[in-house]
This record gives structure tokens, sequence and C-alpha cells, in this order.
């Protein structure tokens, strides 16, 4: 057998008058592995009062992203052997308010992906009778920016976010702005360039590409906000 | 919410091109610098004078100095937007910060003035 010891980020508003970090000790068989969210389950399981969020259990709905020994990902595919250490930090996803544990606010990363209107607008004055098709090419430049499962992993490893959550959008937001300023069906391209080109919007990123780091899906942020910087860039000069 | 009233350029692009193109020209400043005291190990007062003397160097060194205050001011203002939350701290050391960019800039203009 061998003891992995978990400290885990505990704050409860009502009761602490501050954060602090408490010590949980699991013992697992020597060849055994989990993912972090099952030890945090079993951790529950020790004590009930333990607060973090999950659902899908599998890397798709997004909900468990948590700090793991100083990285942001999700502690549902994150493996415990992965963080090849014997002592385990757990903290909540940095820079955001923390409403209890391991839970946090997502308010101001919800409201910025709000912000880019990430949905598809056309306006077009001939609507086709079906549908907008799409070539195999067109829709091949929507692959890596629509599996974005808005975990907040990315914008939460982000110092532009950390300082300005209410004026940059973050990696998350500029991916989903990417998408669909890159959609053949979207014709709200100059709309959506214009309410981006200001100096916090997107200028914030300064391509240190800790969301492609921290990225559970294995997407490129960074690369989008290029490609965003590049078509503003190409209409103003 | 901070509006662009303190900030160089008129949009975030704006300050992105001014940034980029001040950093070309600062970058080769100070190549052309380290180049020409490389190539001149016995660097005296004429040789010196002899140089900045020179109406192109002038005119490269203005150009430079203009590129240091563009460059500092967007970049200190990016770097104080970030850091310093307090609008009015933010305001007086933005001012500072400017105004001695704008003092560097006179100096230089009136030194090559007087070579």
């Amino acid at each position: 057998m061998k003891k992995i010891t978990f400290s885990v980020y505990r704050y409860n508003p009502d009761v602490d008058a501050k954060p602090r970090m408490q010590d949980y000790t699991l013992e697992m068989e020597e060849n055994q592995d989990m993912m972090v969210l099952e030890a945090l389950i079993k951790l529950k399981e020790q004590d009930p009062s333990l607060a973090f969020r999950r659902s899908c259990r599998e890397g798709v709905c997004g909900s468990d992203g948590f700090n793991m020994n100083g990285k942001n990902g999700l502690g549902c595919i994150t493996s415990v052997s992965s963080l090849k250490s014997n002592k385990i930090v757990v903290r909540p996803l940095p820079g955001l308010p923390v409403i209890r544990d391991l839970i946090v606010d997502m308010e101001q990363f919800y409201h910025q992906y709000e912000r880019v209107k990430p949905y598809l607008i056309n306006d077009s004055k001939t609507p086709p009778a079906r549908e907008h098709l799409q070539s195999p090419e067109e829709r091949a430049k929507l692959d890596g920016l629509y599996e974005c499962i808005l975990c907040a992993c990315c914008s939460t490893s982000c110092p532009s976010f950390w300082w300005n959550p209410d004026k940059f959008v973050g990696p998350a937001g500029l991916l989903h702005a990417y998408r669909f300023l890159a959609d053949s069906r979207d014709t709200a391209t100059e709309q959506r360039l214009d309410e981006l080109d200001d100096a916090f919007s997107v200028f914030r990123c300064h391509g240190i590409m800790n969301c492609v780091n921290v990225c559970p899906k294995g997407l490129n942020p960074t690369k989008a906000i290029g490609h965003i910087k590049s078509m503003l860039l190409s209409r103003a000069v | 919410m901070v509006k662009v009233a303190s900030t160089f350029g008129r949009s975030g692009t704006h300050d992105y091109v001014l940034l980029r193109a001040s950093a070309v020209i600062l970058a080769t400043y100070l190549l052309f610098l380290v180049s020409f005291l490389v190539a001149t190990p016995n660097l005296t007062f004429e040789v010196w004078t002899g140089l900045f003397g020179n109406l192109w160097m002038k005119v490269y060194t203005l150009l430079a100095l203009t590129g240091l205050l563009v460059h500092g001011w967007i970049g200190i203002w990016q770097v104080l937007t970030d850091y310093v939350k307090n609008s009015l701290g933010r305001g007086v050391l933005q001012f500072i910060v400017s105004v001695a960019l704008i003092v560097y800039w006179l100096v230089g203009l009136f030194v090559l003035w007087g070579v």
C-alpha cells in the first residue's frame, strides 16, 4: 500500500474567516492509479463537508476544473500518477472568486463568453431555402475551435485575465470569437471585429501560451487569438 | 472601466502597430550602436562626435528616441493598467513616466542640435 497526501483548499465563507489548506491521506495499492476526481470523491466520503463540482466524470462537461500541483486541468482526466508526487495540492481555479472550497464563481468568465456573441449571425437578404451549406474546406476551418467545453482552465491560467477579467475576453472567449469569425456562414465579421478592437479585449494577450499548456482538450487559443489579431491588422493597415 | 484616454494609439490595433514599429526601430538602432562599438576599438571623443555629427545619425537617433517615447508610453500604460488598480495612483504614475519620456526626447533633440 502507498499513502498519497492530498492538501486541499478549504473555505466556507459562512464559517471560516479565511481560507486554509487541509491535509487528507488516501491509501492506494502499489500499482493502483485513479483520477484526481475519483480521489476527491473518496476524500468526500471521509469528510462530507468538502465541496467541488463534477458531472460527467469523463472530460466532456468541463465542471471539475481544478488547480492540481500548480497546473489547471480537469480532475476527471488527470491521473494521480501523472502528477508524479506523493503530495497533491488541489486548489480552486485561480483568479475567480471562491464560493466554497473548490467551487468558483464563473460569472466573469461567462460574461466574457457572452460578450463575443457566441452564436451564428447571418443577415443575408436571400437566405437559402433549406440550410446554409459549407464546403468541406470551410468546415475544416472550425476544427480546433468548436471543441471547447468552457471549463475555464485556460482563462484562469492567464495573467492578463487575472488582472483584467472585466475587460480582457480571455482565451476561451477569444477561441469562440474566432470560431464565428472563421465560419463561412457568419456575416457579422466587421461588427465582431469592431467590438474587439480596443486595447484590452484581444490585445491584452501577450502570447505566453499558458492557455495552450493547460487546455484539457488540446486546443490552441493563442493561435486563434493570433488569427483575430491578423484580421484586425489586415483591415487597419 | 479603463478607457483609452491615457494611452497613445487610437485603438488596440493602432497601439499594437505602434509598439511593433517602434520596437523594430529600437532594435536596429541598438544593433547599429553595438556593431559600431565593436568595430571601433579605439573610441575617442572625435570619433564619437564625428558619428553623431552626421545628419543621418542625428535623424536615426531622433527616430530611436521617438520610438522610445512611443514604446515606453504604450508599454508602461499596459503594465500600469495590469497592476495599479487605483485610478489616481495609475494616473500619477502614467503622468510621471510620460513626462520623463518627453524630457528624454527633448534632451536628445538639444544634445543632437549642439553636436
